[in-house]
């Protein structure tokens, strides 16, 4: 039977998408970033549970840890969002629950993301009165 | 006139563990390095939930010494240091065998005896790093 198909239409779409290299690599490099920057948490986390809040306000302005707070905020929740994307493309099937979820990851991570790196700023730029005020 | 449609071919089903869906008989037996693949996947959904926690602690940090104060009584509370040892232990899992991971893409130590191996090291690791994170707390006062 003679086709009426281009063969570029018969082949589109069974190929890979050729972007995947893109999320697999942006993975690994956030997994290496990730890798000094929670190190730095783990430690930050016990001084600050050793503290009040207005030893956390001093803590936070200062520039490097105030630096290394965003940073690790930014790349953790990249990372997150890429690792519970890849967890509900292999375990949802059906397309509108897998949609929706896909969107609901997205927006929880950008949405507190962002809510966490404002508060770091605010605190780290805050002018005014410091600790307890 | 237009073509048949092309048979779908089967699709590789990832992470391919059970014959059917949840529940079904598992393809294969179990061994440690299948262990450290699904606890992998586990802690990093555990995760996911810390890193809310944490949020949390930026955004009451945010909000004021009150807010601070009661996100603080939480956390101090018995189940809030369930939850944050729970939480170190999935960091330092996660943490050690992300690395084995990485060092996996690298192309080493992909091996039967290399992987199963590692995974003993991954086990030891985030046991260790634990007691010594605790105790470290304890010492200077964070608990």
């Amino acid at each position: 039977m003679v086709s009426y198909r281009t063969p570029l239409g018969r082949a589109r779409g069974l190929g890979s998408a050729k972007h995947g290299a893109g999320h697999w690599i942006s993975e690994r490099v956030s997994s290496i970033a990730l890798i000094p920057l929670v190190i730095w948490m783990v430690y930050g986390v016990i001084r600050l549970a050793a503290g009040d809040y207005g030893f956390a306000v001093q803590w936070v302005r200062d520039p490097v840890n105030a630096t290394l707070c965003v940073l690790t905020f930014a790349v953790g929740f990249w990372h997150m969002h890429a690792g519970m994307r890849v967890v509900v493309e292999d375990y949802i099937g059906k397309t509108l629950t897998r949609s929706a979820l896909l969107i609901l990851n997205l927006f929880v991570c950008g949405l507190i993301g962002a809510l966490a790196i404002f508060s770091i700023l605010k605190v780290a730029l805050g002018a005014g009165v410091l600790g307890g005020a | 006139m237009t073509d048949a449609p092309t048979p779908r071919r089967e699709r590789p089903v990832s992470p391919h563990l059970m014959t059917g869906g949840f529940g079904s008989p598992l393809l294969w037996r179990w061994h440690i390095t299948m262990w450290t693949s699904i606890l992998h996947r586990a802690t990093g959904v555990a995760l996911y939930v810390g890193a809310l926690i944490v949020a949390a602690w930026a955004i009451s940090l945010g909000a004021g010494p009150d807010a601070y104060a009661d996100f603080k009584a939480v956390l101090g509370s018995i189940p809030g240091k369930v939850v944050m040892f729970s939480l170190s232990v999935c960091v330092f899992y996660h943490l050690a065998n992300g690395v084995r991971h990485l060092v996996w893409d690298s192309g080493h130590g992909l091996d039967i005896k290399s992987a199963n191996a590692s995974a003993v090291v991954v086990f030891a690791f985030a046991a260790a790093a634990t007691l010594a994170i605790w105790g470290l707390a304890a010492m200077t006062g964070a608990l």
